[in-house]
């Protein structure tokens, strides 16, 4: 009783902050631009949740994220465009045909011992975005029909993808709104498979495979169900990024924002999903800040620098400096700095005790303490 | 007493290098048999052989099965070989560091669990019911072996005789027939031996176990093999009760050179 109640706890409080943004939706508080952040920041912790699964709790090194999520943007844009289907089908349609991906890339790779998964996954990663760039020229090769209208779009991209809404204007307020509950669940979901006993048989081959195999788990069929449920997700990352960015293209999903899934995961903690989270929102926003309003806040600390400290320089000319080129380079000395100071991720391998904190009164909370 | 294990003319083969050559041995049910022999021997190898680790590349494995036929296991899968009844312990620990004592536990009983993936999942009733089951059990079981204290710990954090202990219980928890345990007493005091030989004892009693275990420890071999295999560079090169072994002169040969022998 005592875990449903809790997961059932999850979902009051996941509801309960729904209900809280969109409040602040309808009243205009939340931007349109920081409600945009906060769809890539979803989008983000789905593709991230879906990677530690398989790298991060079952100890396979998987370095294609963003291939997976093209397969799953791609499968469903192409569905909502050419095949004019509703919303629901086709994200599920991305989800599952990238689980298709993962399942025949598992079956021959996840045989061997070692790190093979990274490298197959690193090789279809650009596979699959050279084979989206060339699939329309292959489509009129195969059908010997050189004015076929293609599929993809190949290198000019797939455009003109029908949004959450069919009003441009209140998009990102309508794919919020599925964005939100999906990754919830999601997370919630995942959480739970961690929790039982197929979760901790994930967790045993991360420890030792040896001995995993030894005390009668099946390690095939286990990294390989782990690494399918891991594609599903991911192409349930990319299936609701496309109808949210409206156009698709291959440049889009190269090895860098699989390195971004990779870092969002070392950083949130390799096997801690609330890490996962937290480091999904924070990195995404990090990385909007940088990008767009590092010249400002460069501005203004250089200028309270010369300000306080050199204030015989201000007839000269204010200071200024744009921290907009170097942000790449901020970004990874954030980095690097995290991983000094916690080698082991934001969170290691622990996770936040939400539901302890939830489901304990106030007044007991100090017999609780370790 | 019928037979429980028997592995005929077992060979392995590391490209040029002989690991094991023609290793028969034969099991009777509620035997407690002793494997010894120099470093370098082989002895690991037949464990690895007999639990699915190396495929062997001569030989034969026969396990009886629940019912009483025989059954080929040579070459399976470790996980199959498992489901099959025989567990090991390992020469140096291999417990899985960052999870709990229990969840150790745990693991073992995972191809038993009565729920699938999805069940567990969504948490429907049969995981519910099913988790509760598994972890009383488990408890059950580490109360058995004074630990049940300890569930919750993290296993890297027990002291080192407990570590090799929770091995003992981990394998245990998937109810084998056979259990092959590998230098249990390695790195334990002679107090520590003294109790892991009891402990032995009884789990082989208590659990109806059939033991056959690899040490070097000759005061724990002696004080509780009922029959003791001496390998040496491969080959069987003695086999009988305790006492003989202890005066056969080839395996004091094997062990201490030629010299000891006319000593």
């Amino acid at each position: 009783m005592k875990n449903l109640r809790s997961t059932l706890l999850i979902f009051v409080v996941a509801a309960l902050g729904f209900g809280a943004l969109q409040a602040l939706i309808v009243a205009e508080i939340l931007d349109d631009y920081t409600l945009q952040i906060l769809c890539v920041a979803g989008i983000n912790v789905l593709m991230a949740l879906s990677l530690n699964l398989i790298s991060g709790f079952t100890g396979q090194l998987a370095l294609g994220h963003a291939g997976f999520m093209a397969v799953g943007a791609y499968t469903t844009g192409v569905l909502l465009v050419h095949a004019h289907w509703l919303l629901f089908p086709a994200l599920v349609a991305g989800g599952l045909m990238t689980a298709l991906f993962g399942l025949l890339i598992g079956i021959p790779t996840l045989r061997l011992r070692g790190d093979y998964l990274a490298i197959v996954t690193l090789g279809f990663g650009e596979i699959i975005r050279v084979a989206i760039n060339n699939f329309d020229e292959i489509l009129r090769w195969a059908f010997n029909s050189p004015d076929m209208v293609g599929w993809t779009g190949g290198p000019t991209g797939l455009s003109g993808i029908p949004g959450y809404a069919t009003n441009i204007m209140v998009n990102n307020p309508a794919a919020f709104l599925w964005i939100y509950p999906i990754v919830v669940l999601s997370v919630v979901l995942v959480m739970n498979l961690i929790r039982s006993s197929h979760g901790r048989a994930l967790v045993a081959i991360r420890e030792d495979e040896i001995s995993a195999q030894a005390m009668g788990i099946n390690l095939f069929g286990m990294k390989l169900t782990s690494f399918t449920i891991s594609a599903f997700l991911a192409g349930l990352g990319g299936a609701l990024y496309a109808p949210f960015i409206g156009y698709l293209s291959p440049p889009g999903f190269d090895f860098l924002r699989s390195v971004f899934f990779v870092i969002i995961v070392v950083l949130g903690g390799m096997g801690s999903i609330t890490g996962t989270v937290i480091a999904g929102i924070g990195l995404t926003f990090l990385q909007e800040f940088l990008r767009t309003s590092a010249k400002d806040a460069g501005n203004g600390l250089v200028v309270l620098i010369q300000q306080n400290l050199f204030p015989s320089t201000i007839s000269a000319g204010a200071w200024s400096v744009d921290l907009v080129p170097l942000s790449q380079v901020l970004f990874g000395l954030i980095l690097i700095l995290l991983m000094i100071f916690r080698p082991g991720g934001l969170m290691g391998t622990r996770e936040l005790p939400l539901t302890r904190w939830l489901t304990t009164p106030w007044w007991r909370k100090k017999e609780l303490l370790p | 007493m019928s037979t429980l294990l028997r592995t005929e003319h077992l060979g392995m083969q590391f490209g040029g290098l002989r690991a094991v050559g023609d290793f028969s041995l034969e099991l009777a049910e509620g035997e407690l048999v002793g494997l010894i022999g120099p470093n370098g021997a082989g002895k690991t190898t037949v464990f690895n052989m007999l639990t699915g680790v190396y495929a062997p590349t001569s030989g034969t494995i026969t396990l009886a099965t629940k019912t009483g036929n025989a059954e080929q296991i040579g070459g399976l899968l470790p996980h199959r070989i498992t489901r099959k009844g025989i567990a090991r312990t390992f020469q140096n620990i291999r417990l899985f560091k960052s999870m709990t004592v229990w969840e150790n536990v745990s693991i073992s009983r995972h191809f038993q669990v009565p729920y699938r993936l999805a069940q567990g999942v969504f948490r429907l009733p049969p995981f519910r019911k099913a988790e509760a089951d598994l972890r009383s059990e488990i408890l059950e079981l580490l109360a058995i072996f004074k630990i049940d204290n300890k569930a919750e710990m993290q296993a890297s954090n027990l002291p080192y005789g407990e570590q090799r202990k929770l091995e003992i219980v981990r394998a245990l928890a998937s109810k084998p027939r056979l259990l092959l345990l590998d230098e249990p007493a390695a790195g334990m005091n002679p107090q520590e031996t003294l109790e892991l030989m009891e402990l032995i004892r009884f789990i082989k009693e208590r659990f109806e176990l059939t033991v056959l275990l690899i040490e070097h420890d000759m005061n724990l071999v002696m004080g509780i093999c009922e029959r003791l295999l001496v390998l040496d560079y491969g080959l069987t090169i003695a086999q009988g009760l305790p006492a003989e072994i202890r005066n056969n002169p080839v395996v004091i040969k094997a062990y201490l050179g030629e010299d000891a022998v006319h000593a």
